[in-house]
């Protein structure tokens, strides 16, 4: 899966660093989205069956299936909860989110 | 003219005591105040500014706020990413929701430092970690830049009723807890 | 089952409020809403009010800006007293409707919320969307706080509705910085807005014991003659509005200047000319180098249609220089209201030196700073030094 990567964006310095309107490079994603998250989804793998019905609906894509086992890429979770409320297996839980906003 | 800066992480009230605070200093006294957010997306947990602005003559300043003579800080966990001290004008005083004593804070001396256990406060009145109105108590007692009174008031007239009495309570324990100290 | 106060009453209310209390007032017959920010909190206040049976109206969800717009207009086409509300796109969406009721000669009123148009989006406030629609023979005024915004509701629809106006009216207030600002607003009560604002009969509606036929066409043999007709309606609306701001000011004890409110001119060497909320940031300026010695003042363009092209013909004649703060940019040549002062001052005899500074676009913050600076640019420009005509204020970049 590719996975957005966050880098290092260079801001314009100058009048002819702007670009062209208002746009920019694609894929660049400057830090991670996943700040208003409250409750956060922890999969139990030893329950999981590898279903992907998780992998399937997560509205953000944060699910990554290739290494076998599911993870959940927390940068970009926005823990809407749909893939602990969709698991047949019950191994999903949502827990709340720790003292480290965004 | 005083100016007041509440900082604040999304969902925990700021603005709302930044409103309440214009509320009482305005309808409530013979003054005339502005009180408005951070213009900006807001999302739960992430840092948002209040700003309220009291003087005795209608207020012509619409622009933002630079430079202010109290800042309120709800939640201490703020001052590791947002420089809270920014713009206190010297002789200032910056109030904090916090379990450590002002001379922990080794911020200089061109302010003076005041804290407040709010969170404690809140939790045992309120049931909940929502320091707001509590801190709005304490500015009160630490200012003087609005009666107490005014502040009650402030709170029957802008909270939901449900919520007014164990917020004037919070309220009125932070006041006696700061004029104790002062 | 309408209710409201016995006594004007003090408020704190962010702008949006203000202009529903003052909406509520008015008592509209008829609201038709689509929202967008920073406008929202006006529909929103009002449906409650409409809940709450403080207001008797019709309140119509309509799918879009063109049909807020075009719904009022059917609805001031039977008799009723409309109002709606927009901002920036959504302004700029009923665009084609600004012109129909104009033209129809529907004496609606819509509040707006300056904010700046897309692309590139933003949310936050300048004045290009309503500049933008100069031409489509709406009235424009621009209100600098929440207590204007509530007064100017009242007297548009006194101004609207006015024998021989019957002109829609815009009233417009800064986003955010006026729309969210809560500020301490005194209300009136319902009984002395009844007595200022009688129900609205109108002169230009269906009436079926007088059919006429409405909105029809007009040939190249007559369109012209309408077109000056409402252009003749618009030139009458000046003293009109001179007239209902004093009789408000008698009544309710606020007068907001007419067509144009001057601060510290008289003696003035300089002078800006502002639209909208940075007026009163502009007057704590010329306080403060007043105290300096430095002989500058403050023209606060209340009403830009119509335009009051009379008072800076006279104006010239007092000063050295004139700048203008612009929340909006005409590109390829100046900010609209820098345009149409410079030009109202022009003629052949010459006239004051003048700087336009195009400011606080999307929401940029206009400081004290910056109109300090923009003052002692015309100082320098007075005292003979060179200063170019169009400035940008506030950039990230000075080249």
């Amino acid at each position: 899966m590719s996975k957005p990567q966050i880098v290092k964006y260079k801001m314009p310095e100058c009048k002819k660093d702007m670009p062209l309107g208002p746009s920019s490079e694609a894929g660049v994603i400057i830090e991670p989205n996943a700040g208003w998250r409250v409750m956060k989804p922890i999969i139990d793998n030893s329950k999981c069956v590898m279903c992907l019905r998780c992998w399937l609906l997560c509205p953000d894509g944060v699910i990554d299936r290739e290494k076998g086992i599911l993870e959940i890429d927390y940068n970009f979770c926005k823990g809407c909860g749909i893939c602990s409320r969709e698991c047949p297996q019950k191994a999903i839980t949502m827990v709340k989110e720790g003292k480290q906003y965004d | 003219m005083i100016e007041v800066r509440w900082h604040a992480r999304g969902g925990q009230g700021g603005f709302t005591a930044a409103k309440l605070l214009g509320l009482a200093a305005s309808v409530f006294e013979d003054n005339y105040a502005q009180a408005f957010p951070s213009f900006g997306p807001e999302r739960r947990g992430a840092p948002v500014l209040g700003f309220t602005r009291i003087d005795d003559k209608p207020i012509d300043d619409h622009s933002q706020v630079y430079a202010c003579d109290y800042v309120v800080v709800l939640d201490e966990t703020l001052m590791e990413v947002v420089n809270v001290t920014s713009g206190l004008k010297d002789g200032g005083i910056l109030l904090i929701n916090t379990e450590s004593a002002p001379e922990s804070f080794k911020l200089g001396d061109n302010f003076k430092v005041v804290t407040l256990n709010a969170t404690d406060i809140a939790l045992k009145v309120l049931k909940a970690p929502i320091t707001n109105t509590t801190m709005m108590g304490a500015l009160a007692a630490a200012s003087g830049i609005v009666g107490i009174e005014s502040v009650l008031s402030a709170i029957d007239a802008g909270m939901p009723e449900n919520l007014r009495e164990k917020n004037k309570k919070a309220v009125m324990i932070a006041y006696d807890a700061i004029r104790g100290v002062k | 089952m309408t209710s409201g106060n016995k006594v004007s009453k003090r408020e704190f209310l962010n702008g949006d409020e203000a202009v529903a209390y003052g909406v509520r007032l008015c008592r509209p017959n008829v609201v038709s809403v689509y929202p967008i920010t920073p406008q929202t909190i006006v529909v929103e206040k009002i449906s409650e009010f409409v809940a709450n049976k403080l207001m008797d109206c019709e309140y119509i969800h309509v799918e879009s800006e063109h049909s807020a717009m075009a719904a009022a207009m059917g609805a001031s086409m039977v008799g009723a007293r409309a109002f709606t509300a927009t901002s920036s796109q959504g302004l700029a969406y009923m665009h084609e409707m600004l012109h129909y009721v104009s033209g129809s000669r529907f004496p609606i009123v819509m509040m707006n919320a300056n904010r700046t148009l897309a692309a590139p989006w933003n949310i936050f406030g300048d004045q290009r969307d309503s500049m933008a629609q100069r031409d489509t023979g709406w009235i424009q005024v621009y209100v600098e706080n929440g207590q204007e915004a509530l007064d100017m509701i009242i007297q548009a629809y006194r101004l609207a509705e006015h024998e021989g106006i019957y002109l829609p009216v815009m009233v417009n207030l800064d986003g955010f910085v006026n729309t969210h600002t809560y500020e301490l607003v005194s209300v009136p009560s319902q009984k002395e807005v009844d007595e200022f604002l009688p129900a609205f009969v109108s002169k230009n509606a269906v009436d079926f014991n007088n059919p006429r036929s409405y909105c029809m066409s007009a040939s190249t043999e007559w369109n012209m003659e309408f077109r000056q007709q409402q252009h003749e309606a618009m030139m009458k609306s000046k003293k009109v509005i001179e007239s209902i701001d004093r009789e408000f000011g008698d009544k309710f004890g606020r007068y907001h200047g007419g067509m144009v409110k001057e601060y510290k001119c008289d003696d003035a060497e300089v002078v800006m000319v502002t639209t909208g909320s940075v007026s009163g940031t502009s007057r704590l300026v010329v306080d403060s180098m007043r105290e300096k010695g430095l002989k500058v003042g403050l023209v606060k363009l209340r009403f830009f249609r119509p335009f009051p092209v009379e008072y800076f013909r006279e104006l010239k004649s007092r000063v050295k220089a004139v700048g203008v703060i612009d929340r909006n940019l005409s590109f390829g040549y100046e900010g609209a209201v820098g345009s149409e002062v410079k030009s109202a001052m022009y003629d052949s005899c010459g006239s004051p030196k003048f700087i336009d500074f195009i400011a606080g676009i999307a929401g940029r913050d206009i400081k004290k700073d910056d109109i300090e600076l923009m003052y002692n640019k015309l100082l320098n420009l007075s005292m003979g030094q060179e200063e170019a005509e169009l400035q940008f204020i506030g950039m990230r970049w000075q080249e």
